[in-house]
């Protein structure tokens, strides 16, 4: 139990950084643009996208799959991440605004003539990324220790964060809060001084984003693999006899679903200097319900299935959205469907059925409360 | 420059053109001067005046010269005379009137109507006014309000000719109308009070102004509250029946429905094509009766079917539960948008329910509010005679407290799960029908209750129908007086936290079931 990967996973995590690495840089900026094996900035965008919806969902099957919390406030973290990283793209944009102001936009159509306090040292960038670490972190630290100090659990657990992240979506919608209120941030310039949209920044993100991918899933499988974990996985399966075993299963509970959050707000960081754009519609209830299916089309508690599963909801939800546009939901609603009741185990218990393939022990259970 | 308007109106009346001077000044004159003219031009009750200033507030007149013209498209008249006119001169500069003009004009031609025979658009008219209006057109309400016998219309001319009084009367006239505000129980004497106190320069007016102001406060005091704590039982019985049929499917059954709010979106749908059918019919005024079962039905009959498609292999596996109805509410949201469209509908009420009943002057209890408030006290009071005197009640009642006991004295679980979860869904319906008499109808109208009527049922305590009702009471309550306080966005927020805090407390809700279980 206590190694991270056999050969053949580390093949395979070898070759998906080969891709993000080498293969993607290579395509996209050596490769001339009208040669037909260019890759051009929309795939590289789609591409970081789903890499940091990846990172969510990780980071989901961590708390979900591993510690059976279904957590319905991952998109509030995952948005706080990119707000903060927000907060310091829109003070990069100087005075390049609409209304050549050092204040953003939206402060100066609302009339403000000082920045809100939240709005401190939001200019330098590593407070920025304290922010993003920070917040996220605290957030999910203080509720969680409040939920699970009371033994909260299950539906109602669920149900709470869900209520959570439509709070903070209200809030978030008003102006007054200071966050841009209906439209959020936009039109970002700049970052650390590169202009935005230039494609060697753009490639550069998407680099980063991979290697941030990778490093979530190294992190969260060397913690399921721990000692850790396997409490964790215990606490999924019958949490008063780990109780009675002497385990205060509310600790473990805060750490893992803090230590989740954090990773999603990282993600969202990073997914708001790709996608340009950061608004309250993110926190939205359906956002964060979306992220639990793509664990469950994965496989719960397998982790490389989440980054599947986000792979491939997210792939179909880009081509149907353009192809059919009308149809979309209809599939994204007959995915929930179907996924719970044909596929409890997701794409990857589908995959331990081929022919040749190796049986890991951590994926062969599955946990009774899931 | 009243002494001067009502030289003018006497001069003016008779004629039946225009006065020319006036006609000139509108035409030619400074902002002021165009003020006065508008005054002198409406004083004379001449319909050719309303037509003049109509013209004028839509960019129509145009001057020649000395001679002023309205002109639409290629035809002009004299705004003088009223003639037409040959042969539009080819040199016309336009008049342009701002926004102060345009105030100014919207009231004359308001004054205008004052005087019309019908009651209605009398009254129209005099609550036009008494949004504000120019000081100039005083003389013609003084004139109307003399003729004025209304006790609707009566009311409203005073008040606006008492805040005219208080921008430019003399001594006594200010006092005269202070006075008469301070016996006005209207809302609006409350704010024109206000500016008196803060605008007042003479000190014995001022004292007088607060006096008044206490007296009125005082008055609308009592109006405030109860209709603060209307709007809270109003939001309460609404929330009442979005939650019932959840307080079944969730309380009872155990079953998390992330679909409930589109069950609810079908009964409204379902309201709006009885609306349709019924009004093709010619009984328009009775489709209610009809789209109350048709509601109950057809979302029951959604939720029986998908009680028996899906959610049946998923029992005792709550959080499978919870996704696979989000995704089936994903497909009815998506499914109503492709039959009806992404708009909203339009559902009208039937005219009973249209209008209130004033209790107050500064209440207005609406009847469709009214009639929900009964509606959900009289769909209570059925849940419960069902659940507590009959056969299927006896059997939900016996299937919820000890499913293996029951089947085993022969009730047939399966089925009584299904009937159970069709019941809900109907309530839901109900719900729904129910909310299109005060909203919008549109393919997200469900999004918008789910996490409330989850809320109520949680806050209540699972299986307890008085908690689902104390809560849903308590909730609309709290919501309503917030709102007063700190805004609805706020007040939303501090009830979702305060009910976030209140499971972590207490997270068998306010009336739990007493138990010993580890598991909870």
């Amino acid at each position: 139990m206590s190694r991270l990967y056999g050969a053949r996973g580390w093949a395979i995590l070898g070759a998906c950084s080969l891709v993000v690495f080498v293969v993607f840089p290579l395509l996209n900026l050596a490769v001339p643009p009208e040669h037909p094996l260019h890759l051009s900035a929309f795939w590289v965008t789609l591409a970081g996208k789903i890499m940091c919806y990846a990172m969510v969902a990780v980071a989901m099957d961590l708390v979900w799959g591993y510690a059976g919390i279904l957590s319905l406030g991952h998109g509030l973290f995952f948005a706080l991440g990119g707000y903060a990283m927000g907060m310091y793209l829109m003070r990069q944009i100087g005075r390049e605004g609409q209304y050549q102001s050092d204040m953003p936009d939206f402060m100066v159509f609302l009339d403000w003539k000082e920045f809100p306090w939240h709005w401190w040292m939001t200019d330098q960038f590593w407070w920025a990324l304290l922010l993003i670490v920070a917040v996220p972190g605290l957030l999910a630290l203080v509720f969680g220790y409040f939920a699970f100090r009371s033994r909260v659990k299950g539906v109602y657990f669920s149900i709470i964060t869900q209520a959570l992240t439509f709070a903070a979506m209200l809030l978030f919608f008003r102006n007054a809060t200071g966050f841009g209120g209906n439209n959020g941030f936009t039109d970002f310039k700049r970052i650390l001084g590169f202009p935005i949209t230039t494609p060697e920044t753009r490639m550069a993100l998407f680099a980063i984003t991979g290697a941030a991918l990778i490093g979530t899933l190294l992190l969260a499988r060397w913690i399921v693999t721990s000692k850790l974990g396997r409490v964790l996985a215990a606490i999924r399966d019958a949490e008063p006899r780990v109780m009675f075993c002497g385990y205060d299963t509310m600790h473990y509970k805060v750490a893992i679903f803090t230590l989740s959050a954090v990773l999603a707000g990282i993600a969202g960081a990073l997914y708001v200097p790709q996608v340009g754009i950061i608004n309250p519609s993110e926190m939205s209830p359906a956002n964060s319900i979306e992220i639990a299916i793509w664990v469950a089309v994965g496989g719960r508690g397998t982790l490389a299935g989440a980054i599947l599963g986000a792979g491939l909801v997210n792939g179909a939800k880009s081509y149907f959205t353009v192809a059919f546009p009308e149809y979309w939901l209809f599939a994204l609603g007959a995915i929930f469907i179907l996924v719970t009741l044909f596929l409890p185990r997701g794409v990857m218990g589908l995959l331990e059925h081929l022919p040749g393939a190796s049986r890991h022990p951590s994926s062969t259970r599955r946990g009774k409360t899931a | 420059m009243r002494i001067l308007l009502i030289a003018l109106w006497l001069a003016a009346s008779p004629a039946f053109a225009l006065d020319p001077a006036a006609v000139e000044k509108l035409a030619f004159g400074d902002s002021d001067e165009k003020i006065e003219a508008i005054g002198a031009l409406v004083a004379g009750g001449d319909p050719r005046a309303a037509e003049l200033l109509q013209a004028f507030s839509d960019g129509e007149v145009q001057t020649s010269g000395k001679r002023v013209l309205i002109v639409r498209g290629e035809e002009g008249v004299d705004a003088v005379t009223g003639e037409k006119v040959a042969q539009l001169p080819a040199e016309r500069e336009d008049v342009v009137a701002n926004n102060r003009l345009r105030g100014a004009i919207a009231g004359a031609l308001a004054a205008l109507k004052l005087f019309s025979a019908e009651r209605d658009e009398r009254l129209a008219a005099a609550r036009e006014l008494s949004g504000g209006a120019d000081a100039s057109i005083l003389p013609l309400v003084r004139k109307a309000l003399e003729k004025e016998a209304d006790p609707d219309v009566k009311p409203l001319l005073e008040m606006t000719a008492a805040a005219m009084e208080l921008k430019g009367g003399s001594k006594e006239s200010r006092l005269a109308a202070i006075r008469m505000l301070g016996s006005s129980s209207h809302p609006n004497a409350k704010s024109l009070l206000l500016e008196a106190a803060a605008a007042e320069a003479d000190e014995d007016l001022k004292l007088e102004a607060q006096k008044s102001l206490r007296a009125v406060d005082g008055r609308l005091a009592w109006g405030e509250w109860l209709g603060l704590g209307f709007a809270g039982v109003s939001l309460g019985s609404i929330l009442l029946l979005a939650a019932l049929g959840l307080a079944i499917t969730y309380g009872l059954m155990g079953v998390i429905n992330m679909a409930h709010g589109e069950l609810i979106m079908i009964g409204a749908y379902t309201t709006y094509v009885v609306q349709g059918w019924m009004r093709d019919a010619g009984l328009f005024e009775w489709y209610l009766a009809a789209a109350v079962p048709a509601a109950f039905l057809v979302s029951g009959a959604v939720g029986m079917a998908l009680e028996r498609s899906v959610i049946r292999w998923l029992y005792g596996r709550p959080l499978e539960t919870l996704l696979a109805t989000w995704g089936i509410s994903l497909v009815l949201m998506q499914a109503v948008r492709t039959i009806f469209g992404a708009q909203n509908v339009q559902v009208e009420n039937p005219a009973f329910m249209s209008g209130g009943i004033q209790v107050l002057a500064n209440v207005v209890l609406p009847w469709n509010r009214i009639a929900i408030i009964f509606f959900a006290l009289a769909v209570l009071a059925a849940m419960w005679l069902l659940l507590s005197r009959t056969r299927l009640g006896l059997y939900i009642r016996g299937v919820t407290q000890n499913r293996a006991m029951a089947s085993c004295v022969g009730v047939p679980t399966a089925r009584v799960d299904t009937w159970a979860f069709g019941l809900g869904s109907g309530i839901a319906g109900l719900a729904g029908c129910a909310l299109t008499q005060i909203g919008n109808v549109g393919p997200d109208l469900g999004q918008g209750y789910i996490v409330d009527s989850f809320m109520v049922v949680v806050f209540g305590g699972v299986g307890q129908l008085a908690g689902t009702v104390y809560a849903a009471l308590v909730l609309g309550f709290a919501n309503k007086l917030l709102e007063s306080w700190s805004g609805a966005v706020i007040a939303k927020i501090a009830v979702l936290v305060f009910i976030i805090f209140f499971i972590q407390r207490r997270p068998q809700g306010l009336f739990a079931l007493r138990g010993r279980a580890a598991e909870t």
